[in-house]
C-alpha cells in the first residue's frame, strides 16, 4: 500500500490517475474492480478455447468486441440484425437458457452458414448470471447463405 | 482488484519501445483494384502482413455498399466503419479517381507491386436477349438501383414512372428492393439517403402495382425472408397473388430445410390464407399492390402505339422439371401477355474485362482463378464478384476476399512470388498518373466529400445528400492531388 509520510493513503489517488489514463485510451491495462462478471468460453474455428468475461446485460457480440477477440469478420453489421456474421452454436442445455428468439433474428439466422438447431446470433444473446461458464462455438464460416450455385445460366 | 491487459502484447511493446522499424512485412507491397467491399475486406486481411494500396475508379469508396444497398437498409452499411478503420491503417493507402485500365494498366501495376488483386466487381448487366429490350421504359435493375442510390453514371436515367403497372423480371433481393422502393410511402423514403432527384420523381410516380416475375416456382425464389417480410408489411400496400400458383406447396414444406421452409410458409400465408380481420381491413384500405408471378420467362417486350415506349410484355409459360434448387424451367408452348408501362430486368449483374492483359472467361463473366489465384498469371489475384460471379451478400464477399488474401500471403511467404526484390509501389505509379493528368483522391479527401454530403443531408433531415457528379466531388476537395504519396 502506498502512503505518504504523513500517513495519507495514496491508493485512491493512484486509482483515479489510472482511471483517467484508461478513459483517455492511453492505458494498456484495464482496471476492473467488479466481481459481477459472467465467464464465457468461446471455441474458435481452430478449436482453440478462448475465455472471456462480460457483464450481465452485455450481448455476446459486445463481449467479443470489448475483449478484442480475433474472430475474422464477426459482427459486420454491428449488432443491427442486418447480417449473420455473429452466428454462434451452443449445446442444447445452454441453448434452452438463452431466451426467446424473435422472428427478426430467425430471419437473419436462417441465412447463416452451417445453421444448426442450437444456433443463435451473438448480438441477440445477452449475458445473465445463469449463463456463467457457458460455451459458445464460432462455426466454420461466416458465409451468408444468400448465394446460389447457379450464378450464370 | 484485478488488472487485465486490454491491448495485445505486441501493441503494448510497440507503445513502449516506439514503432518498429520497417520490417520485411512493410517491404512487401500489394495493390488492390476496386474500393468496394471485396477490395476493403481483401485489404483488411492483407494488412496484417503487407503494405496495401487500394485503387478506385470513382473519387468515393465503398462500391455497392454505397451504390447497391437500399437506402432504407442503413444498418447493412455499418460495414463502412470497418472499411474506414482499414483505410486508416498505417500501411494502407486509398487512391480514388484512378481508372485502372485507362489511367494506368494492370501491367504497370504488376511491375510496381509484388502482387495485384483485382476486386472491381460487376458493373455490367445480363440482358434478357429478347426483342424490345431497348424500348423506352425498360431498365436493368442495376441502373435503376444506381439511379436512386446516386451512382454518377446513372444520374440521368430519368425512369418514366407515369404508368400504373411495373413488371420486374427476377425474384432475387435486388428485385424485392426495387419493388419496395417503387411502392414505399414517400414519408419513409425521405428520411433515408436516397437521392433528392429520385425522391422527387418517386413522389410524382403513378406506379401503383408491381409484379415480380420469375421463370421458376415459389420454391426456387432467390429472394430471402427479411426482404419478403418487408413487402408483406409495407404500409398502404396489399399482396396480389394467384393462389393456384401455390398448389402443392404445403406438401413440399414437410421435407425442406428450415430457411426455405419459413420463406415458403410466409409466401403461402400471404397468398393463400384468409387474413385476420385487422389485416383484411388494412388490405382493403391499401392504395398500392404487389405480387409474385411464377413460371414465366420473357419472350418479347411490346411497344405501345408510338412504337417507342413499352406497353406490355409477352411471356412464355413454363413448367418445372426436377425439384428444388436444381429444377429447370421448360417452356410449355403457352404464352401470356402482361400490360405494363415499366419493365425492370433484375436477372443479374455481370463482370466486364477492363484490361486485355487480364484473362477473362466471357461465358461465366469472371476472371478464371483457383482460390483467387488468376490462372496463368503469377502475382495476379481476384476477389469478390469478379472471382465468383455476382451472387451473395457482403458477408459472402468478405469470406471470399479473406480466402484470396490468404492465397496472396501464402504465395508471398512461400517464395512462390518474388517478394524479396524491392518494388516501387505507389512511388512507381504516382509519376505515371501525374504525367497523364490524373489527380488521385486520398481517403482524407473522401472524408471531406463525406462531410459535405452529410452537411447537405442534414439540411433535409437525411443522413446525407450524395454528390451525383464526379466533377462536383473533385471540386469539394481543396488542393486535390497535391501529394500522391502523402
Amino acid at each position: 500500500r502506498l502512503k505518504t509520510s504523513s500517513g495519507t493513503n495514496l491508493v485512491p489517488c493512484v486509482k483515479l490517475c489510472w482511471k483517467i489514463l484508461e478513459l483517455r485510451g492511453r492505458c494498456p491495462v484495464r482496471f476492473d474492480m467488479s466481481d459481477n462478471k459472467v465467464t464465457v468460453h468461446f471455441v474458435n474455428r481452430d478449436g482453440e478455447k478462448i475465455t472471456a468475461k462480460g457483464s450481465p446485460g452485455d450481448s455476446l457480440l459486445d463481449l467479443v468486441i470489448n475483449e478484442d477477440l480475433d474472430f475474422d469478420g464477426f459482427g459486420a453489421c454491428e449488432g443491427t440484425l442486418a447480417c449473420s456474421t455473429c452466428h454462434l452454436v451452443f449445446s442444447e442445455e445452454v441453448y434452452e437458457k438463452l431466451g426467446p428468439v424473435t422472428d427478426e433474428e430467425m430471419d437473419m439466422l436462417d441465412l447463416a452458414y452451417g445453421l444448426t438447431d442450437t444456433s443463435r446470433l451473438g448480438c441477440q444473446v445477452c449475458l445473465t448470471r445463469a449463463l456463467e461458464g457457458m460455451e459458445a462455438r464460432v462455426p466454420e464460416s461466416v458465409a451468408d447463405i444468400r448465394q446460389t450455385q447457379d450464378s450464370s445460366s | 482488484l484485478r488488472v487485465e491487459w486490454r491491448r495485445s502484447r505486441s501493441e503494448v511493446e510497440g507503445w513502449i519501445w516506439g514503432r518498429r522499424s520497417a520490417s520485411s512485412a512493410a517491404h512487401q507491397k500489394v495493390c488492390v483494384v476496386g474500393g468496394g467491399p471485396a477490395g476493403f475486406y481483401t485489404a483488411q486481411h492483407l494488412l496484417k502482413d503487407v503494405q496495401v494500396d487500394i485503387y478506385e475508379r470513382l473519387p468515393v469508396p465503398f462500391g455497392l455498399v454505397r451504390f447497391g444497398v437500399a437506402p432504407d437498409h442503413p444498418e447493412v452499411k455499418n460495414v463502412i466503419s470497418t472499411f474506414t478503420q482499414t483505410a486508416h491503417h498505417a500501411r494502407c493507402c486509398y487512391y480514388g479517381n484512378v481508372n485502372v485500365g485507362t489511367d494506368v494498366s494492370v501491367e504497370e501495376l504488376r511491375e510496381a507491386y509484388h502482387a495485384v488483386v483485382l476486386s472491381y466487381g460487376a458493373e455490367g448487366n445480363r440482358s434478357m436477349g429478347v426483342p424490345g429490350e431497348d424500348l423506352e421504359g425498360v431498365y436493368p435493375a442495376k441502373d435503376f438501383v444506381g439511379w436512386y442510390n446516386g451512382l454518377p453514371s446513372n444520374r440521368e436515367l430519368n425512369p418514366g414512372l407515369d404508368c400504373e403497372t411495373a413488371v420486374i423480371l427476377g425474384q432475387g433481393n435486388v428485385a424485392l428492393d426495387v419493388a419496395r422502393i417503387l411502392l414505399s410511402p414517400i414519408d419513409e423514403l425521405k428520411k433515408t439517403d436516397i437521392t433528392q432527384r429520385s425522391l422527387d420523381a418517386l413522389a410524382q410516380s403513378q406506379v401503383r402495382r408491381v409484379l415480380i416475375v420469375g421463370r421458376r416456382g415459389p420454391l426456387q425464389i432467390a429472394g430471402t425472408i427479411k426482404e419478403l417480410r418487408e413487402m408483406v408489411n409495407l404500409p398502404d400496400t396489399k399482396p396480389e397473388m394467384v393462389a393456384s400458383e401455390f398448389e402443392g406447396m404445403a406438401e413440399a414444406l414437410k421435407v425442406i430445410p428450415r430457411p426455405r421452409k419459413r420463406l415458403t410458409e410466409l409466401m403461402l400465408k400471404t397468398a393463400v390464407d384468409p387474413p385476420a380481420e385487422k389485416e383484411r381491413q388494412r388490405r382493403q384500405a391499401a392504395s398500392r399492390s404487389w405480387g409474385l408471378r411464377f413460371l414465366r420467362s420473357p419472350l418479347e417486350v411490346l411497344a405501345g402505339p408510338d412504337g417507342a415506349r413499352v406497353a406490355g410484355i409477352r411471356l412464355a409459360v413454363n413448367r418445372l422439371e426436377g425439384t428444388g434448387d436444381g429444377s429447370v424451367a421448360v417452356p410449355t408452348g403457352e404464352v401470356e401477355t402482361m400490360d405494363c408501362g415499366l419493365v425492370i430486368t433484375s436477372i443479374g449483374y455481370k463482370s466486364l474485362p477492363i484490361d486485355p492483359a487480364v484473362p477473362f472467361d466471357p461465358r461465366k463473366a469472371i476472371v478464371p482463378n483457383s482460390l483467387g489465384r488468376v490462372q496463368q498469371a503469377a502475382g495476379l489475384y481476384c476477389s469478390g464478384w469478379l472471382k465468383t460471379g455476382p451472387v451473395g451478400v457482403i458477408a459472402t464477399t468478405m469470406n471470399n476476399s479473406f480466402d484470396t488474401a490468404h492465397s496472396v500471403v501464402e504465395d508471398l511467404t512461400s517464395g512462390c512470388l518474388d517478394a524479396t526484390s524491392a518494388k516501387p509501389g505507389s512511388t512507381g505509379i504516382g509519376p505515371l498518373l501525374d504525367k497523364r493528368g490524373v489527380k488521385p483522391v486520398s481517403f482524407s479527401d473522401w472524408e471531406k466529400i463525406n462531410q459535405e454530403e452529410r452537411r447537405r443531408g442534414a439540411a433535409q433531415g437525411k443522413p446525407r445528400e450524395k454528390l451525383l457528379d464526379v466533377e462536383e466531388m473533385l471540386k469539394t476537395v481543396p488542393l486535390l492531388g497535391r501529394g500522391f504519396l502523402m
